[in-house]
């Protein structure tokens, strides 16, 4: 793919090519031995469907989940998106589109999954719109040059793909089956952004300074990603982490997830030439692992809390958007309960 | 194409796709780019003199794709996002397929993003009406009706090209440019038949389209030239069968096409454009004209 002997095309290089993906993806969902009791299927690892009996909070935690997982693909559409017309080149431009075709196809396939639980498409945009459900916060990041491009690519896809491959084995089934799809198209978007990135820095001085800008931003941002500390002294504080884990919506927790992470980029980042920003990255012998420095997790809360640099933008474009098409959808809403009139008067 | 959004109107306004056309693409394709070789040496091939011809489809195509692209998460919905990606990403398509053959046959041996990224304004060849800033939904379901219509009927005729490369690449266009004409004709139904202010507002949009839309059939010299030849298709024979497609999609629509109108755009085949043409040229260009001789 890289016409080049440095990269092997079959080495792994984000989570969905791993052993782990293809475990998880092929995670036996058949359950004919423990009936449908709720706590039988979790204990047997098995999955739960829409029409079981589940507790009212698992319910809730998993609407929650979901919808803050589609909302991100739809508000993540818009830091490339805005790049679509921009494209330095044809075939850049036909790749983003596609891009961020899959992110609205990602988007849909979630909300499809969130109504599986009892809840509508148009409410839980409400919610998105009115701030009541979040997104990722990293789309809150501007994108300033074509390399932050690349860089979301390889780092945000990179470390999306790392959250979700465990998901492809959430307990939840229609989350699961829409993991195991979505998985499968990051690791395209994640390859392409390492291509980005890899071209660039084999590019002009000023294509590699600007790769290395996009990486120098967005590396502490995707390390954020995974969310606050919660192994060790943290683990004490609470948070979801330990009822979605018994609940098998959850599966590692997120400082174990963030060391893989670092532990699979720092090879990558060596193969393009970037310099992590991180004077204290280095490999630890007796851990097996890279340690890497302290996240500004002040700045986490902030932007978590609606001061970041682009909260207020993501949101206006996006209910700009909504508002401006309400005309549209009621058009279409008003001719379909017009012909569904005409047919039924016509069969009667 | 995937999506046909929201609800579904029960009589196709268009006929079905029947026709795959794909031997035509394929054999063009296994056979060497013909000039391709002669291209090295700089001179213009005297036996195809049609170049400037396939820029103005290249270029109507190149330039629509910009304009949608801009509708990416700006729709009314998630699915239409998708729908006017996947068109964009089409006519994209149609142009990638013909400028490196443009390179070829013009004697210049340039590639795809050579036509793209490099030529200034006076050196575009489209039509006005795809470079018109971004409007409404219902002025892009106007626009798209309409260019849809003309492009069914264009590489329809075009897959008898005298000249396989042109008749491969109208043939796979043909397939694509079917959907689109479906898409937009299901939108304007639905909006014509929707509500009240939906109607007004596609009423409105046909109207405001209508200065855009000669240009479409005007029989400029390289079409002339082209059609001559074989390998064209004369713009005035494809009138009446366009205007009879959007005629019919309209009157479903509970619509009224409009007459006449006192200003006609033209000058488009020949580089001459209206003002929203520099803008968008801006924008498409100036990272690959920032970093001269990059590669991406």
């Amino acid at each position: 793919m890289y016409g080049n002997d440095v990269i092997d095309p079959n080495e792994p290089l984000n989570a969905a090519e791993t052993d782990a993906y293809e475990a998880a993806a092929e995670h036996d969902d058949q359950r004919d031995t423990v009936g449908d009791d709720f706590d039988a299927l979790i204990a047997a690892d098995q999955r739960i469907e829409p029409r079981d009996a589940m507790p009212d909070t698992y319910r809730e935690t998993l609407i929650r989940q979901i919808a803050q997982h589609a909302h991100s693909e739809i508000i993540g559409m818009q830091p490339e998106g805005n790049w679509i017309t921009r494209a330095p080149s044809l075939r850049r431009k036909a790749i983003l589109i596609a891009k961020v075709q899959d992110e609205a196809g990602h988007g849909l396939y979630l909300y499809s999954a969130a109504e599986t639980l009892g809840i509508d498409r148009q409410e839980l945009l409400d919610r998105l719109h009115d701030g009541k459900q979040k997104y990722s916060s990293i789309f809150n990041y501007p994108t300033l040059t074509w390399a932050d491009c690349g860089a979301i690519g390889w780092l945000v896809d990179g470390a999306a793909i790392m959250n979700q491959v465990p998901l492809c084995r959430c307990s939840y089934g229609p989350y699961a089956r829409a993991m195991i799809r979505v998985c499968k198209e990051e690791s395209f978007h994640q390859r392409q952004g390492f291509e980005i990135l890899w071209n660039l820095m084999r590019g002009t001085e000023a294509q590699r300074a600007m790769a290395q800008d996009a990486a120098d931003r967005w590396w502490w941002p995707a390390l954020a990603m995974f969310g606050p500390p919660d192994t060790g002294d943290a683990a004490a504080k609470g948070g979801h982490t330990e009822q979605s884990m018994a609940w098998g919506i959850k599966r590692f927790a997120n400082d174990d997830l963030r060391q893989k992470f670092v532990d699979m980029m720092v090879p990558q980042a060596e193969k393009l030439g970037i310099v992590l920003p991180d004077p204290q990255l280095r490999w630890n012998d007796e851990r097996g692992h890279y340690d890497f420095g302290e996240i500004d997790w002040d700045e986490f809360w902030q932007v978590l809390r609606g001061d970041g640099p682009c909260n207020a933008e993501r949101i206006t474009h996006r209910r700009r958007a909504h508002d401006e098409g309400a005309w549209v959808r009621e058009a279409a809403n008003a001719y379909a309960a017009k012909h569904a009139t005409t047919a039924e008067e016509s069969a009667a | 194409m995937s999506d046909h959004a929201t609800a579904p109107v029960t009589e196709p306004v268009t006929e079905p796709v029947t026709d795959p056309a794909t031997s035509a693409t394929e054999s063009a394709r296994r056979e060497p780019l013909p000039g391709a070789a002669g291209s090295a040496d700089g001179g213009a091939h005297d036996d195809k003199p049609y170049a400037g011809y396939l820029l103005g489809l290249a270029d109507d195509a190149m330039v629509y794709a910009q304009r949608l692209g801009e509708w990416m998460t700006n729709a009314p919905q998630i699915e239409e996002d998708m729908a006017l990606g996947n068109v964009a990403l089409d006519l994209l398509g149609q142009a990638r397929g013909l400028y490196p053959y443009i390179g070829s046959i013009d004697g210049t041996g340039r590639g795809e993003d050579d036509y793209a990224m490099l030529r200034d304004e006076r050196e575009w060849r489209n039509v006005h009406l795809v470079e018109q800033e971004r409007g409404d939904f219902a002025d892009e379901m106007a626009r798209l009706l309409w260019f849809s219509a003309y492009q069914v009927e264009l590489h329809a005729g075009l897959t008898d090209s005298s000249d396989d490369i042109v008749a491969g690449v109208a043939g796979k266009a043909l397939k694509e440019v079917r959907y689109h004409l479906d898409h937009a004709s299901l939108w304007v139904v639905r909006l014509g038949d929707g509500t009240d202010e939906s109607h007004a507002r596609m009423q409105a949009a046909l109207e405001r389209v209508l200065p855009q839309l000669a240009e479409l059939f005007d029989d400029d010299e390289a079409s002339v030239l082209a059609a001559g030849l074989g390998v064209g298709v004369l713009p005035s024979t494809l009138h009446d069968a366009v205007v009879a497609r959007v005629a019919r999609v309209v009157e479903q629509a509970t619509l009224t096409l409009p007459d006449g109108s006192r200003w006609r755009s033209r000058g488009g085949r020949s580089g001459i454009h209206s003002r929203p043409m520099g803008s968008l040229l801006a924008e498409l260009q100036h990272i690959a004209r920032s970093h001269p001789g990059a590669t991406w």
